[in-house]
């Protein structure tokens, strides 16, 4: 885990210097530009299916996804991101306890 | 703002600038707390998760990594997805290298305060003191208050212990809901994300933990490979520490 904890520190420091060190016209080319625009929407999407869909390696159905659910509506209705994660926490627990 | 040739800053626009700064490093703090719970429910000790804050300080690429390890994945893959997220604040720097104009260690310290936060609070100021004022306040109050509550968060989640108890397991998927909410403006994207998260969810019974979220990069870069319009990289887009 601490190995983890220091290349993702180290390496998300370097991106950072990167960005402030590198000649403009390398990265600003619009391939980079439109996959560095793109990559954090994947990713988080794929983050989301598999904490909520999954368990270990069989996909599963539980209150985790009402909690996701319950996320959404918080989102329509423009709350703030703690009250998103909570709201999504306590639909999750108040499930469970029915 | 009107562009001065002497580039100086006056005390009453200097004080506006990091009264804002201080607003939104505050507001940073929830976000804070909701990575330091989820981080010890994930498995990682208060301490880990306090190095993560402090080292990684790239909320996006931080919950990414304990998102990673809570799914039964290899701490090194979720460090691999954490990366690819921070490719995004390489973006942010191309835009503001030429706005702060630091050379030599000013730089290499500045670089640890690019976030989301420190871009957007700078990157329309007109002159460079004005960016540089922005750029520093913000980002030292964003960095003291998300160290601060993650250790806040991280001490309240060991307290609670499973995280099952209070649904913390789902609370993971609300927060990265809520990260990629605001990048969902455009169909690209939508198509993106739901490709990525079909990606993921088809690999998830064949391959180790941590891999399907890697694939999904994938889809991000089979898209940016068609062609369109260039986006310009957008801190408000993230309103998140990363």
């Amino acid at each position: 885990m601490w190995g983890a904890i220091i290349l993702a520190g180290v390496g998300c420091y370097l991106l950072k210097l990167a960005g402030l060190s590198i000649p403009t016209a390398v990265l600003e080319r619009p391939i980079v530009q439109r996959i560095g625009d793109l990559l954090p929407v994947a990713l988080l999407a794929a983050l989301i299916a598999v904490q909520v869909l999954s368990d270990g390696p069989r996909l599963t159905v539980d209150a985790r996804l009402a909690g996701l659910v319950a996320a959404m509506i918080a989102l329509v209705l423009r709350a703030p991101f703690l009250v998103v994660v909570v709201v999504a926490a306590a639909t999750a627990a108040l499930l469970r306890l029915l | 703002m009107s562009h001065r040739p002497d580039e100086t800053l006056t005390g009453p626009e200097r004080s506006a600038i990091i009264r804002d700064a201080v607003a939104v490093g505050v507001a940073t703090g929830a976000y804070g707390v909701s990575f330091g719970a989820i981080s010890v429910a994930a498995g990682l000790s208060v301490l880990q998760t306090c190095a993560l804050s402090l080292l990684v300080f790239t909320g996006a690429s931080q919950f990414a990594l304990v998102g990673v390890v809570a799914a039964g994945g290899s701490p090194l893959s979720g460090a691999f997805t954490a990366l690819l997220l921070g490719t995004r604040n390489t973006l942010y720097g191309l835009r503001l290298a030429s706005l702060l104009r630091w050379r030599g260690w000013r730089r290499a310290a500045a670089a640890h305060l690019l976030l989301d936060e420190s871009t957007a609070m700078s990157v329309n100021r007109e002159t460079t003191p004005a960016a540089r004022v922005g750029f520093l306040s913000t980002g030292i109050a964003v960095f003291v208050l998300w160290n601060l509550m993650t250790l806040v968060g991280a001490v309240a989640g060991e307290a609670i212990g499973d995280p099952r108890t209070f649904g913390l397991d789902a609370a993971v998927g609300g927060a990265f809901l809520a990260l990629l909410w605001p990048r969902l403006h455009n169909r690209k994207h939508q198509v993106t994300a739901v490709l990525a998260a079909a990606v993921a969810l088809s690999l998830t019974s064949a391959t180790p933990a941590g891999v399907p979220v890697l694939a999904a990069a994938g889809v991000a870069v089979l898209v940016g490979l068609l062609p369109g319009p260039t986006p310009v990289a957008d801190p408000s887009e993230g309103s998140d520490p990363s």
